[in-house]
């Protein structure tokens, strides 16, 4: 209980950070939004729904990338994460707090991504919206840990991009599956068991993140 | 508590601290002295576990929550208020009756009427103020103060003074300084690196 107390507390810190500073969330906002109106010129005319598809999952992507190249921002700039690592929590706590915050900003990113997609390509399935949410859960596993070990770096921008965009790839690849394939209950199960396996990685090996 | 043998650290090829034997009884109060680049804050990092030994074995029998630890940076968030940074650490090291302990520490360092400000808007003088709040929130048995008078003002040393001489004899303190004379009369032991 107190790991999940641990987690819930790091989880709220980050969001009263960003409804504070507000300085992650609207640019993901934004780089989505505007990266549809583009994607929608883009295509052309008579392209079918399967490419939207892959546009969309770019947009979800890079923009996902966007926000976990701030993840840790606000403990690299007061030293606040030799702070966390000094506390009797569970080094994973931090961890997975961060990733509650990020999940939930991704779930924000798709409130707007998914609309707009609806209104400037195709109607959104229930199965997208699955595919989506299970893309989320991979995507703040691996992302956060990525994001912290790039934040130990000087080049950390283009360090992210490099180790994140090869382990999204399945995440792809199921999201797109599940949002154009007759049996989208098989891509929504592979987006699952990637989670799981993920998380579990990701979960044992943050310690080793922030230990030197 | 504390019992090192050939502690040594690098960076690379760069050696940050000789080769050092050291034993600290629960109790002392350590005052760790040297010229730039001696490798004093590298030790205090050692000890707070912030970083490993390259060579040689360290012993520090404390738990990681009763150990405090005050460095070169506050280690808070900046876009968070004193106050809840204070709340955010005491939660994490679930300090008993933390509101309390929290409103005393604000007032004990002047803090109090400042409690609503974002650490960004403190002054460096401040700052310091509050990561030695965050340092003594959970009253910890091995209390480690990396240069703790830096920034402080005549008043906020004065402070500073008055809680270290209540925690020697009960707490086990090591503190690095450019200014030994100010902790002298406070010291049971001398370390000077080279």
């Amino acid at each position: 209980m107190t790991f999940l107390a641990d987690v819930a507390t790091l989880a709220r810190k980050d969001l009263r950070l960003e409804l504070r500073a507000r300085d992650t969330l609207p640019a993901m906002l934004l780089f989505v939004v505007s990266t549809l109106v583009v994607f929608r010129f883009a295509l052309p005319e008579g392209a079918d729904d399967v490419a939207a598809h892959g546009l969309l999952w770019v947009a979800l992507v890079f923009t996902a990338l966007l926000g976990l190249a701030r993840a840790w921002a606000p403990e690299r700039e007061g030293g606040a994460l030799e702070g966390l690592v000094l506390a009797p929590t569970d080094r994973s706590a931090i961890w997975l707090g961060k990733s509650a915050a990020v999940f939930i900003f991704l779930c924000a990113l798709d409130a707007v991504a998914l609309p707009a997609f609806a209104l400037f390509f195709a109607p959104v399935s229930l199965s997208t919206v699955a595919g989506v949410l299970l893309a989320n859960v991979g995507i703040c596993a691996i992302g956060t840990l990525l994001a912290a070990m790039a934040a130990a770096s000087r080049t950390r921008e283009l360090i992210l991009p490099l180790l994140f965009l090869p382990l999204a790839i399945p995440l792809v690849v199921g999201g797109v599956g599940a949002g154009v394939s007759a049996e989208p209950a098989r891509f929504l199960a592979f987006l699952g068991l990637y989670d799981g396996v993920f998380a579990i990685l990701c979960w044992a090996s943050f310690e080793y993140v922030v230990s030197e | 508590m504390i019992s090192a043998r050939a502690l040594e650290k690098r960076y690379g090829r760069k050696r940050a601290l000789r080769p050092l034997d050291l034993d600290v009884a629960s109790g002392s109060f350590l005052v760790v002295t040297g010229a730039n680049g001696s490798g004093k804050t590298t030790l205090l990092r050692l000890l707070a576990g912030l970083a490993a030994p390259s060579r040689g074995t360290l012993e520090v029998a404390v738990d990681r929550g009763r150990l405090g630890y005050l460095g070169h940076e506050a280690l808070v968030y900046r876009e968070l208020t004193a106050l809840e940074n204070l709340d955010l650490y005491g939660r994490l090291y679930r300090v008993p009756e933390r509101r309390e302990r929290i409103g005393m520490l604000l007032e004990r360092f002047g803090l109090w009427e400042a409690r609503g400000e974002r650490a960004s808007a403190l002054s460096r003088g401040m700052l310091q103020r509050l990561a030695l709040c965050r340092a003594l929130l959970h009253d910890p048995d091995l209390l480690v103060l990396d240069e703790p008078f830096t920034a402080l003002d005549v008043q906020g040393a004065a402070l500073l003074d008055h809680q270290l001489a209540e925690l020697r004899g009960t707490r086990t303190v090591v503190v690095s300084t450019h200014e030994p004379e100010r902790v002298q009369r406070l010291a049971s032991a001398r370390l000077a690196l080279t």
